[in-house]
């Protein structure tokens, strides 16, 4: 049995580590807030301007003031903190961001993310993801292995990309890659999920890639 | 000098022509200056150039100009929250700018603080650097951004005093004080209008020389787009949806 959305979720946990400032996307990546160890100080930034945020609100707390990037109603925690959109970038295109996990369309064997348009369909935009790739210290993708038996791990990206060289890591529900994206040393499989095997990741992987000593 | 006007309408009376270009403070519907957007709506000024993160959705916010056909073109990051949008850009009707939204903010930053252009690494060997000069720097490469000042600028503020000092709440503040500092008019609505003295100067985000038209707004009708809660029963921080 490959990874469940939440095991994928979980797994991308594992990357986080104690006093990490950390931007979550929408979809899977929203979940891995609920795989933070405890005892682990992990502080969330949503890039409309807040850094440390708790769960949802409970019904009548509700507040139009107090929301996420992705619109949601949430709640402060004792470290919050609120600064404008430019802070905001600033602090994530400055580098001060330790991790960003994120989901995507494609990923190249060379780093290079596809996640914001599909040529010929309506396009909503990129929001804060090409900022996001191209500032946060490592970049976690998060994603289906294969999207209607179509890879999604490539030589080369088909889509418009939003950052060229940007991602470190690959969790997908068969496995997890590391992309050496600044010493050009390609991409390498490391972990597989239970039940995955290096053929059946062979067969729904088009980009090259390594197999770690461990498999 | 007297800044503060007695009604949205009249805040913004003199200052709007066809053509113009705008600029909307707000994320979402959070911290929107939904009141003057509805002033703007009701004096019929026509081919806007409107630079705002969102264009709110159907029927809210900016999403009510769209209804009225005044936007020309958006200038934004993200705009899928809005079914009118997608029809009147794919009949041809509407021209949009994607800019990344941090790409966004910094170049109304630049704007407001006279600075004409930046690097920035966003972007860099994408479609949005296209067209657009790069320079490499200590081995990076960087796409050049223009900063942006506009003809007015509506924002949103929690508090002002009369003098136009502003203070925003949680979330609301978004891109509404770089937008404050970058348009040739600032005109903002306001929930609370407080006597100077009445503000802690230390709590001021915007100060008065960015404002010069102010309207109190105490009843204004704030909008959630997501209404996402926990459970009573779920543990802390499951962030469960019902």
């Amino acid at each position: 049995m490959a990874w469940t959305r939440e095991q994928m979720a979980e797994r991308a946990a594992k990357e986080l580590r104690d006093g990490f400032y950390v931007n979550l996307g929408i979809g899977i990546p929203t979940l891995v807030s609920n795989y933070i160890p405890r005892g682990m100080s992990v502080q969330l930034q949503s890039e409309n301007g807040m850094l440390g945020f708790g769960p949802f609100p409970y019904e009548g707390e509700e507040d139009p003031d107090l929301i996420n990037a992705g619109k949601q109603t949430v709640t402060e925690i004792s470290t919050t903190s609120y600064f404008s959109s430019a802070d905001s970038f600033a602090m994530i295109r400055g580098g001060h961001i330790d991790l960003s996990i994120l989901g995507a369309m494609q990923v190249a064997e060379n780093g290079d993310l596809a996640n914001w348009m599909i040529p010929g369909k309506m396009v909503k935009g990129m929001g804060g993801a090409m900022d996001l790739v191209a500032g946060v210290k490592k970049v976690v993708v998060v994603m289906e292995h294969s999207a209607k038996n179509e890879p999604k791990l490539l030589k080369n990206c088909t889509l418009p990309l939003t950052g060229a060289g940007v991602v470190d890591m690959v969790i997908t529900d068969l496995g997890v890659f590391t992309i050496d994206k600044k010493g050009g040393g390609g991409m390498t499989l490391i972990e597989l999920a239970p039940g995955a095997t290096l053929d059946e990741i062979r067969a729904k992987t088009q980009a090259s890639y390594h197999i770690a000593n461990v498999l | 000098m007297q800044k503060v006007y007695p009604d949205p309408r009249a805040a913004l009376a003199g200052l709007l022509r066809d053509g113009m270009m705008i600029m909307a403070g707000g994320f979402g519907l959070c911290g929107i200056p939904e009141q003057l957007i509805l002033a703007i709506r009701d004096s019929g000024v026509k081919n806007l150039t409107v630079v705002s993160n969102n264009c709110g959705i159907d029927g809210v916010g900016l999403g009510i100009l769209l209804d009225s056909r005044q936007i020309k073109k958006m200038i934004s990051s993200y705009v899928g929250e809005n079914k009118t949008f997608a029809q009147q850009y794919l009949a041809g009707e509407l021209e949009i700018e994607f800019n990344p939204q941090g790409t966004l903010a910094e170049r109304i930053r630049a704007g407001g603080a006279g600075i004409p252009a930046f690097f920035t690494r966003t972007g860099a060997g994408t479609q949005i650097a296209e067209g657009k000069e790069q320079r490499e720097f200590d081995g990076n490469r960087y796409v050049m951004e223009r900063g942006l000042i506009a003809d007015l600028s509506i924002v949103h503020a929690w508090m002002a005093d009369t003098e136009g000092n502003l203070v925003y709440r949680k979330t609301a503040r978004n891109f509404n004080p770089m937008m404050a500092t970058a348009g040739k008019v600032t005109v903002a609505e306001v929930e609370h209008l407080m006597q100077p003295g009445q503000i802690n100067p230390d709590h001021i985000i915007t100060p008065g020389l960015y404002v010069q038209r102010l309207v109190h707004v105490p009843n204004a009708v704030k909008h959630i787009e997501q209404r996402t809660l926990r459970k009573r029963t779920a543990p802390a921080g499951t962030g469960e949806e019902v």
